[in-house]
């Protein structure tokens, strides 16, 4: 039988790794809709509002998700976590307020305007409406990010009888690992909405749509992705560095260092092995793990011995951070491979596109496992140093627990099925509504008029 | 700086006024939800497009509610929602359900649009009920005794009951003709119910808890607060005259039974909160107590001071966006 500790722990990763998916898209993606609305006033190309009005609806019904599967976890840390708040609440507390009263507010109350209100203000307003949701959504990660980081690595606080006071909040907010941890989401964030948006734009294609549209969203996801994937596995270098100096003992986790070695050899596969602390199968390039690390082909790594009783679970981070790194790979090599290939003014062949579509939700996978090595390898610590996962839990009887996680866990079956349905239905629906006309050509300017795809709610 | 005892009268303060906004905001969209007519398309269609631009924004005082009571009072936080651990499962499942419906039932296939109103109507129906239901074990202070849960049952009914009040009132101001019409017939007697419920909470609170009974009927303080028990009945009365009346020539008072609704909540929330003040946990914590260290919520007030005055300015900018009756939603 499961104790309340477990279940609390499964429930919570349930509830923000299913939770963090759709912010993920919406973050980048509301940028993509900015620059689509942009682009239309500036050119009044109809087919930049086609996109706009393609995607708004999917960032529509993305972000509605993101908001209501987020209102769980502000309830959450009481239920199930109220040593958290007790001991760290001064800090987490207004870090926490600061995102709903920058971030969340900011987002939803201009949301309705994005959404339903081109018809009702200026195309200005319609457009500043749409940079602000994008910058609330941007904020939004900026305060959780700034949370987590300090959870992480915290620093500008004191501790009092066991309960932690602000003493410098720019050191809270601006400690060690946030600004890698914050460029290295964003970024992931980017990379989770241009490999959506090419994969839909991609399905629609294989699907004979021949409009325009599809082809620029796909063209222009591509070459976001082109510039994000190199610039995502440079920050991710730095922010290794940052946790080698800060988190060493995750470090020697995600590398499967069992021993404090010189030289260390990078583990390309591996099957660590936690009773007997050692690696079987090993696949390795020697000395590239210390060269990466160390910048120094004999530099030395700290292994797991050195942190005896104090570091995460090896398997667990050891994997998610190869599923991390090895889908990050694939990203860079298709998104190369076909903007390399539009850019000689070749049309994708049906291989290349059917990839694309396969990789439609690649961002999600390496998101969710660069979270889990990220968050496991903090492991045993909520708060390091100051708070161990297990001081944090709840009382409550298991039973309870057992039966709110099942019933989370029922709704998000049923959710992703519906989400990843209607995001299909969508794309079929785009593909067969007509090319733009010469109506919506000779009034380029923003009160335009119905067009057949939006004739319903 | 602020002082500690007065930074958590600020922060009580804030809460409470996040709570009555909630109420009022989210309570007229769950209450269109729970109204929401499965066999009219076309009314449906209309119910849910007067509220498409607002129920984003009106949950979020929801979030921000919770989230000062985690912030200010994380002792009292812990402790409500450990005892309402269930409730609370429900309540989160059931706003989850109703939010996305929303979204699906215009975007998902045609076929499946039925399915995806029902899930809208009843996730509003029990995210409505269990906060009920929740108010009413908060004011038996938890209690494990059968009064309490008969008792917190009939509040989870007067709650929903009141949504759907203040959601009817919502329509009469937002649609037209035969849909109008309908609203005001569900005005009228949600109204009743609500009313019932009303006049429940109010009698058994005092009667149950010595302390609420000992402060409203403690001379002179029962002169001052009398007038909000009246007022609340006048208010009622009002809206049921004005409901007789409506819908009028040139849509005259349209807008009156909802604004009696506004007032009636927000009579009702201060009778609760003058009922436990200075207590946030029943007869256990009180806000001294529970509160938050001084630094940490000086540092949060001052950007409320600068941000939450913003969030007022842009809400009544959206709701002047949208003013009048609602036109056919579409994404532009």
């Amino acid at each position: 039988m499961f104790e309340t500790l477990m279940l609390s722990r499964i429930q919570f990763a349930a509830n923000i790794s299913f939770h963090i998916l759709f912010p993920t898209i919406t973050i980048a993606l509301s940028w993509f809709l900015f620059y689509f609305k942009l682009r239309f006033v500036q050119t009044g190309e109809p087919v930049w509002m086609r996109a706009y009005r393609f995607w708004v609806k999917i960032f529509a019904i993305t972000f509605a998700i993101g908001v209501v599967t987020g209102i769980t976890m502000s309830f959450q840390f009481g239920t199930n976590w109220p040593k958290f708040m007790e001991t760290v609440g001064n800090i987490a507390g207004p870090l926490l307020g600061y995102e709903v009263l920058t971030a969340f507010f900011l987002e939803a109350g201009f949301l309705g305007i994005m959404l339903f209100g081109m018809n009702r203000v200026s195309a200005r307003v319609h457009t500043l409406a749409t940079l602000i949701v994008a910058i609330g959504t941007t904020l939004s990660a900026f305060w959780i990010l700034a949370l987590n980081s300090w959870m992480q690595t915290p620093q500008g606080h004191e501790m009092r009888d066991g309960v932690a006071f602000p003493v410098d909040w720019l050191a809270i907010i601006f400690n060690p690992s946030f600004p890698y941890r914050l460029s290295h989401m964003v970024v992931a964030s980017g990379l989770t909405a241009a490999f959506l948006v090419a994969g839909i734009s991609a399905y629609r294609l294989l699907k004979g749509d021949d409009k325009k549209a599809p082809k620029l969203t796909l063209k222009i996801a591509l070459t976001v992705a082109m510039f994000l994937t190199p610039l995502q596995i440079f920050i991710g270098d730095m922010h290794g560095l940052n946790t080698l100096e800060h988190q060493p003992q995750k470090i020697a986790a995600m590398e499967g260092v069992w021993h404090t070695e010189k030289g260390a050899p990078l583990l390309l596969f591996a099957i660590p092995d936690e009773q007997n602390k050692t690696n079987h199968f090993e696949l390795a390039i020697p000395n590239m793990a210390s060269f990466i690390l160390t910048h120094d082909i004999n530099g030395e790594i700290k292994g797991l011995n050195e942190f005896e009783g104090n570091h995460p679970p090896v398997a667990p981070v050891f994997y998610a951070f190869r599923l991390m790194v090895g889908v990050g790979m694939l990203m860079l090599i298709i998104a190369w491979g076909s903007r390399i290939q539009l850019w000689r003014n070749k049309p994708l062949p049906r291989w290349l596109l059917k990839a694309l579509v396969a990789m439609s939700f690649s961002g999600w996978l390496a998101t969710l496992a660069g979270w889990y090595v990220t968050e496991i390898g903090r492991q045993p610590w909520l708060v390091t140093g100051i708070l161990t996962v297990k001081d944090a839990a709840t009382d409550i009887a298991p039973g309870n627990v057992a039966l709110s996680l099942s019933l989370y866990l029922i709704l998000y079956v049923v959710l992703m099925t519906a989400y990843l349905h209607t995001l299909f239905t969508m794309a079929n629906r785009a593909v067969e509504i007509e090319e733009i006309t010469d109506d919506e050509k000779v009034k380029p300017v923003v009160h335009s008029a119905p067009i057949k795809e939006n004739n319903h709610v | 700086m602020f002082e500690a005892n007065s930074l958590a009268v600020i922060f009580v303060a804030l809460m409470g006024f996040s709570i009555l906004l909630y109420a009022i905001l989210d309570g007229y969209d769950l209450g269109v939800g729970i109204l929401l007519p499965l066999t009219q398309k076309d009314d449906s269609d209309t119910m849910i497009a007067s509220i498409g631009p607002f129920w984003d924004a009106n949950e979020t005082w929801l979030v921000l509610a919770i989230g000062l009571l985690l912030i200010a009072f994380p002792a009292a936080h812990s402790h409500i929602f450990k005892e309402l651990y269930l409730p609370t499962a429900v309540l989160l499942i059931s706003l989850v359900l109703r939010g996305v419906a929303f979204d699906f039932r215009a975007k998902a296939a045609f076929s499946h649009k039925p399915t995806w109103n029902k899930v809208f109507k009843v996730g509003s129906l029990l995210a409505a009920m269990s906060q009920g239901y929740m108010l009413g074990m908060y004011v038996m202070g938890f209690e494990d005794t059968l009064a309490a849960y008969a008792f917190s049952l009939l509040s989870a009914f007067g709650v929903a009951a009141a949504y759907a009040y203040i959601g009817a009132c919502w329509l009469i101001m937002k649609t037209e003709d035969a849909l109008q019409v309908q609203a005001v017939n569900w005005a009228k007697k949600t109204g009743l119910l609500c009313f019932i419920g009303v006049i429940a909470v109010s009698a058994v609170n005092p009667l149950i808890n010595s302390d609420v009974y000992a402060k409203w009927f403690a001379w002179p303080t029962t002169l001052y607060i009398l007038p909000l028990p009246i007022i609340c009945f006048a208010l009622f009365v009002y809206s049921q005259m004005q409901l007789k009346h409506l819908p009028a020539v040139n849509d005259k008072g349209c807008w009156r039974p909802f604004v009696a609704a506004v007032a009636i909540f927000a009579l009702c929330f201060f009778g609760l909160a003058f009922s436990f003040f200075p207590y946030i946990v029943p007869g256990k914590l009180t806000i001294w107590q529970s509160a938050a260290a001084p630094e940490s919520l000086s540092f949060i007030l001052w950007g409320a001071i600068i941000v939450v005055p913003v969030i007022i300015s842009y809400t009544v900018f959206s709701y002047r966006v949208f003013w009048g009756k609602v036109q056919e939603l579409r994404y532009h």
